[in-house]
């Protein structure tokens, strides 16, 4: 037995294998849309597809902001409500001042959710309180705020000025322009978490929280931080969310955050940190989205919806485990013992 | 090949290190010249990891002086390390295991454009091949750590230390989980950073590195230095002396008890990664210890029969009746009982009362119809707490209440209750007084004469040799030596935990 292949390292396996996860979300997307389409023609068509992404802009990036909080090992369960409340917040202002425009509305999203989410943040960061309880605590608090300052009141469509649904019923070059709202947001996170040293100290932390301290990485601004983005990007997708639906309610996107823990799984997010990519997570948001979109196509009925979605997520958790444990055993073997 | 005679980098005075109950540090002296290997040995619990703590700024001493190129300093914390150019490369690399190699190497000190304060990447790969090339080595910079071998990934921590220019590198055990040809590569390495002017500290649990490629070799024992030697000048025998070398008390008496029936017998047992061909016999009344380093496999083989761990080959035969132990539950129905080494996280459940601690694995037998039989607990925690003496207030007390020693009794005490014919004790003494540790010992030699056999793991050499009748040597997942009572000693139980066997080394290669 010569020794000579672990020179080459199992690096170029790995890579094969990590560009092959991302590939099986393409493989199985194209799989599904075909079935899919034998059974209903329409699917297959442009302006379902549309559909289908304007449907998936919240969702995918509400993943970005989910993405990061994941990689650094933790959770963020009040996104759903900071989504409710800014999309509250939005559409209360819109109906008093008609007059504001779109892109004012959208980076007052981005700021409000901004602040919610830096107030967890720091509450992970800097009070300590582990992950979850810290998010579920505000997923609450949120959610409460939004029925205290609607009054339990929805702001309905006929309450919103034209030029605020347009922002999704507008189309540029023949797409929505929520879709140019998403692409901006993977354009700039792409480089931020690829090419800035603050993205990566994201993972650093992620990966390994002591070595990434002994290295002069400030751990709690890196969590403060990644708290407040998804708060931000939270806040964007509430008034995304209140502009599509044409409506802002007390109950909006309630149990959504699921949804999107769902997607960064399926595009191979790990939830114990570490590990997530850009692209990953938009297949993942657009898996879901199909999903949403192709199963009440097929007359699958919404009870066998939400269990075939489970099931979906769950071989992709398999797939996860059955690959780390793979190279965790193939690891031990090469300690030649 | 020694460095600058009377040029030192860094110089230890007088330092000591103490935690509650225990002095890690007695006023050490240390000095690493420039340019030089510098052998740290001793063993388990001898100081070494405590003294590169130091070092580091991971921990502060509590008396003496560090100086540095001559001048006194103050290492208060772990990035004040990276300012000294002090780096160290760990047996098991702590690194960032999902980011790629260039990142590992500059993460902390990454190459950003001076305008846009992007990342450069190109560059900073472009430097990570040259450094992984200076080392002889071609893994790509893009590779995952994960991805690499143990090896692969201690030439990327050794990259990282050149890259910020390290003037010191400690090495913490590099060659323990290395195979043969990868400590050899890593040799030349350490000689070629040595030629470059770089002072190496070298700590190592083999002799063979420290003749290989030290300088000088310093041996701490029980906290104490006992002296700095040149390599040259200091024979095996005498370094194996020097860190041994203590009186045994009478702490540990195991009565000499005839032995009975063949209890249990192992053939051949292996599990990849962690040891290989293990084979003993154990009968009853015997007590079997198990002797060498920490991570020469002594546990996972106690976890193997006791079915936390399976083996992947070799049998258990079990009272003549050869078995497959799968999980621990099985275990326990053949009799068998584990002790774990870290019984505040495997052994008890801390907020619960003794009581419940005690009775909580056999409380199966002793419900009725699926009805808790409480006055029968109690009868049996009453009697186990005047049994091993227990100081308790009650049984009603939780745990976490009792001293360590208590609590190790209590952990005693539930295996007991399940009335085991074989008991495997993972270093039972660990953590506990003087007191309690005698007290232990008289259980255990009591439970011997009453016909158990004990399998006992302990990393302290007067335990091994007070309280077993049979003791076994492992080293890197092997078997090195079996002695009787009458034959061990503490230099011959040393050797055989330090020496590689170079047959066993020869036949994993080819």
């Amino acid at each position: 037995m010569t020794r000579e292949p672990s020179k080459v390292g199992k690096g170029v396996v790995f890579f094969k294998l990590r560009g092959f996860r991302e590939l099986g979300i393409i493989v199985f997307i194209i799989i599904i849309s075909i079935l899919i389409g034998i059974r209903n023609p329409r699917f297959l068509t442009w302006s379902n597809f549309h559909d289908i992404l304007i449907d998936t802009a919240a969702l995918s990036v509400l993943s970005v902001g989910m993405m990061l909080v994941l990689v650094t090992g933790g959770i963020d369960l009040s996104m759903e409500s900071v989504l409710a409340l800014t999309g509250m917040i939005a559409g209360m202002m819109v109906k008093q001042n008609p007059q504001l425009s779109p892109l004012f509305m959208l980076t007052l999203g981005l700021l409000l959710g901004g602040l919610l989410g830096s107030i967890t943040g720091l509450i992970v960061a800097q009070g300590r309180v582990v992950p979850i309880i810290a998010t579920l605590s505000m997923m609450y608090i949120y959610r409460g705020i939004t029925f205290i300052i609607s009054g339990g009141k929805w702001i309905n469509a006929y309450e919103m000025p034209d030029s605020f649904k347009e922002m999704a019923t507008g189309r540029w070059l023949g797409l929505s322009k929520l879709i140019y709202i998403v692409l901006a947001v993977y354009l700039f996170f792409y480089y931020f978490v690829n090419h800035t040293h603050t993205g990566r100290e994201i993972y650093a932390v992620g990966s390994n929280q002591e070595a990434a301290r002994i290295i002069g990485i400030n751990t709690k601004f890196i969590t403060w931080l990644v708290y407040t983005i998804s708060g931000a990007l939270s806040g964007l997708a509430g008034v995304m969310w209140v502009a599509r639906y044409a409506s802002a309610q007390n109950d909006t996107a309630s149990g959504f955050v699921m949804t999107i823990v769902a997607a960064c799984v399926l595009g191979g997010v790990s939830i114990t940190g570490g590990v997530g990519t850009m692209s990953g997570v938009l297949l993942g948001s657009i898996t879901v989205g199909i999903i949403n979109n192709a199963l009440p196509m097929v007359k699958v009925s919404p009870f066998w919806k939400m269990a075939l979605q489970g099931l979906i997520i769950l071989i992709a958790a398999i797939v996860n485990i059955a690959i780390s444990q793979n190279m965790e055993k193939s690891q031990l073997r090469r300690r030649a013992i | 090949m020694v460095g600058t005679e009377d040029k030192y980098i860094l110089e230890l005075k007088g330092i000591s290190k103490f935690f509650p109950g225990l002095k890690a540090l007695d006023r050490v002296d240390f000095d690493l010249r420039v340019g030089e290997i510098h052998a740290i040995v001793g063993e388990n619990g001898a100081g070494k990891s405590t003294l590169i703590k130091i070092i580091t700024g991971v921990h502060q001493p509590d008396e003496g002086d560090i100086f540095y190129e001559g001048s006194k300093v103050v290492f208060n914390n772990p990035t004040v390390a990276n300012r000294y150019q002090i780096a160290a490369v760990y047996q098991q690399p702590a690194s960032f295991p999902h980011l790629t190699v260039t990142e590992n190497i500059f993460l902390g000190h990454p190459i950003i454009h001076s305008a846009t304060k992007r990342l450069m990447w190109k560059e900073m790969r472009q430097d990570a091949k040259r450094l992984l090339h200076s080392l002889g080595s071609d893994i790509s910079p893009s590779a995952t750590m994960n991805s690499l071998s143990v090896a692969q990934q201690q030439i990327v921590e050794i990259a990282k230390a050149l890259s910020v220019n390290a003037r010191i590198l400690i090495m913490d055990e590099p060659t323990a989980s290395l195979t043969k040809r990868e400590t050899e590569d890593l040799y030349n390495i350490a000689k070629k950073l040595r030629g470059d002017g770089v002072s190496i500290i070298f700590i190592s649990h083999r002799f063979e590195d420290i003749y290989e490629i030290a300088d000088r070799v310093t041996v701490l024992r029980d906290g104490k230095s006992m002296g700095t030697w040149k390599v040259s000048d200091i024979t095996e025998h005498d370094l194996i002396k020097a860190m041994v070398g203590r009186e045994i008390n009478q702490l540990f008496p195991k009565n000499t008890v005839p032995f009975g029936k063949e209890l249990l017998k192992v053939e051949g047992l292996s599990r990849v990664g962690y040891f290989s061909d293990i084979s003993f016999s154990l009968r009853a009344g015997e007590i079997i210890g198990f002797s060498g380093l920490v991570g020469s496999g002594r546990t996972e083989v106690a976890q193997s029969i006791f079915g936390i761990a399976p083996a992947d080959k070799g049998k258990i035969i079990v009272e003549g009746r050869e078995v497959l132990i799968k999980n621990p539950m099985e275990a326990i129905s053949y009799g068998i009982g584990y002790l774990p080494e870290d019984r505040l996280e495997q052994g008890l459940f801390l907020p619960l009362s003794i009581n419940d601690n005690i009775t909580i694995s056999i409380i199966d037998q002793l419900t009725n119809r699926g009805w808790l039989n409480p006055p029968q607990e109690y009868e049996i925690s009453s009697k186990m707490l005047e049994l091993l003496q227990i100081k308790a207030p009650g049984i009603f007390h939780p745990v976490s209440s009792l001293s360590g020693g208590n609590q190790q009794k209590v952990v005693v005490a539930k295996l007991l209750a399940a009335h085991p014919k074989i008991l495997i004790m993972d270093e039972p003494t660990k953590g506990v007084d003087v007191g309690a540790k005698a007290a232990i010992h008289q259980i255990m030699s009591d439970l011997a004469a009453e016909g158990l056999g004990i399998i006992m793991i302990s990393s302290e050499m007067p335990e091994i040799l007070g309280m077993s009748d049979t003791i076994i040597v492992m080293h890197e997942g092997r078997i090195m030596g079996v002695f009787s009572r009458s034959e061990a000693t503490q230099e011959k139980l040393m050797e055989a935990a330090v020496k590689v066997n170079r047959l066993t080394q020869a036949q994993v290669i080819s």
